[in-house]
């Protein structure tokens, strides 16, 4: 079973994840039934740690937290004491020294939440680090595609956009593999990563190779505040030559699902009438978000009861 | 080690129907009551109940299930998600005289468990309990006010009841455990 932290799904087993999805379809059920709070989160403290801008991810797991009973402390880099200094491991004492039971965080360094599960009692997850990972994301996408197919065995996950920069395109493809399931990836050559086949992906030359007979269609955001410039004409060329319009989706299997992790560039990567289509689970992501990040914190406290980890 | 059978359909027909004349005895008339049932034997129970009071008193009174899986006590110690529905009893029970309807009072644990959950739909002037088999254990301060039988146990001995709804036949039977 899941241990002390999630970290991400390169180190997370496949048993691990579908036990985690398990555990979501009863956390929907109860989310969409409107049910009263889960007691089991009662007294704990879930606290997010954001470094880095955050609207979905830090209001979803909130909102998880509190579906369960738990409190929720919030600190933002901005208003906190890293701007006098301190660094990410003396916080981590100190948020540990005033008994939190789960520490969410996000950073633009990857590895940052490693290094803080290292000096933590709390359960570290997280949040997304850097161009690293962002396990939670990747694992209520998964969630997605396996309400709407069933199983990840022979299912074509075409993932279009910003890979280079992209913690979910990561996380995605590391849990994906695990899972049975086929990637594509396509994005201009400055912003595919070198060697990403090594990791088990397939790097697609044209729009049409990424999208033919695919299930799943992933756009991705172009992050401009990870860019130095310069790694591709203009925003209107991308969308033309990477980005997914609707004419495009005619290459894809016919029962295709668009997803997008969020937050959406309109016209870039997605078109709008690509994102506002039937077909697309854009903000059923969101509800399923806060689904599974139930689950993980739920598995995560279970693990721990009583305050020590059980190995 | 084999089963005996304590009471058969025609004992259990025998038995609701003195029961649902107690209830409307106790009650005063059918005015003021309402049936919840614990799911799911109990709401077969107290539907049985509703179509015997329908019968012989010439009125239907409001009659409904609940699912009591979010009010358990052991969902944190266990540590499980249950497998819930959300309680929509369709009428109000608010100042009615609700009887709580369930087959078997063990522990009275899962009466608790519906108390709590009638106490977040409404407040009720009055809850009775009915069961159809007090079979003794209690563990929580909690009595019947309307029994079918009595039937005093020990812990290792089982009470099973079947119902006609789900197992297709009607009958409550007690299995014991073999001496070891």
């Amino acid at each position: 079973m899941l241990g002390k932290d999630l970290l991400g799904m390169y180190e997370t087993s496949a048993e691990d994840i579908v036990t985690i999805l398990d555990t979501a379809v009863g956390m929907k059920k109860l989310l969409t039934q409107n049910l009263k709070k889960l007691p089991h989160l009662q007294g704990r403290t879930v606290t997010t740690l954001f470094y880095e801008n955050s609207t979905r991810t830090r209001c979803s797991f909130e909102l998880a937290a509190k579906y369960l009973g738990a409190g929720t402390v919030n600190i933002s880099a901005s208003s906190s004491s890293v701007q006098k200094g301190e660094t990410l491991i003396d916080t981590g004492y100190t948020l540990d020294a005033m008994k939190n039971d789960v520490i969410v965080i996000r950073h633009p360094m990857g590895g940052a939440p490693h290094l803080l599960a290292k000096h933590v009692k709390a359960s570290v997850i997280n949040g997304g680090d850097g161009m690293n990972e962002h396990p939670t994301q990747a694992l209520l996408d998964f969630y997605t595609m396996r309400e709407k197919f069933g199983s990840f065995h022979g299912l074509k996950v075409a993932i279009l956009g910003d890979i280079k920069h992209s913690r979910v395109a990561k996380s995605n493809l590391f849990g994906l593999k695990k899972l049975g399931a086929e990637v594509v990836l396509y994005s201009p050559a400055t912003l595919m990563p070198q060697g990403i086949e090594r990791l088990g992906a397939k790097v697609a030359r044209s729009k049409q190779e990424t999208l033919s007979g695919a299930n799943v269609v992933m756009g991705l955001r172009i992050q401009l505040e990870r860019m130095q410039g310069g790694l591709f004409p203009s925003l209107s060329e991308y969308n033309q030559f990477y980005g997914v319009q609707e004419s495009d989706l005619a290459y894809a299997d016919k029962d295709c699902i668009v997803m997008h992790p969020g937050p959406v560039n309109r016209g870039v990567e997605l078109t709008s009438d690509v994102i506002d289509a039937g077909n697309s689970k854009i903000t059923e992501q969101v509800l399923n978000g806060v689904a599974v990040r139930m689950a993980v914190l739920f598995l995560l406290v279970k693990n721990r009861q009583g305050g020590e980890v059980r190995e | 080690m084999a089963e005996h059978i304590l009471m058969d359909s025609a004992a259990i027909g025998r038995t609701l129907t003195r029961l649902s004349h107690e209830i409307v005895e106790k009650e005063k008339g059918t005015d003021k009551i309402c049936l919840i049932g614990i799911k799911r034997r109990g709401e077969i129970v107290a539907r049985r109940i509703q179509a015997l009071i329908e019968k012989f008193y010439g009125k239907q009174v409001p009659c409904a299930g609940i699912d009591i899986g979010l009010y358990r006590d052991d969902l944190v110690s266990v540590f499980f998600v249950p497998d819930a529905q959300a309680n929509e009893l369709g009428f109000s029970v608010d100042g009615k005289n609700v009887v709580l309807c369930d087959d078997v009072l063990h522990t009275g644990r899962s009466v608790r468990a519906a108390i709590e959950a009638i106490f977040d739909l409404g407040r009720p002037a009055k809850i009775s309990l009915l069961v159809l088999c007090d079979r003794g254990g209690k563990e929580m301060p909690i009595s019947p006010d309307f029994v079918g039988k009595n039937v005093p146990t020990s812990a290792k001995e089982f009470i099973d009841v079947r119902l006609r709804e789900i197992e297709g036949e009607d009958s409550l039977g007690i299995t014991g455990k073999t001496e070891e």
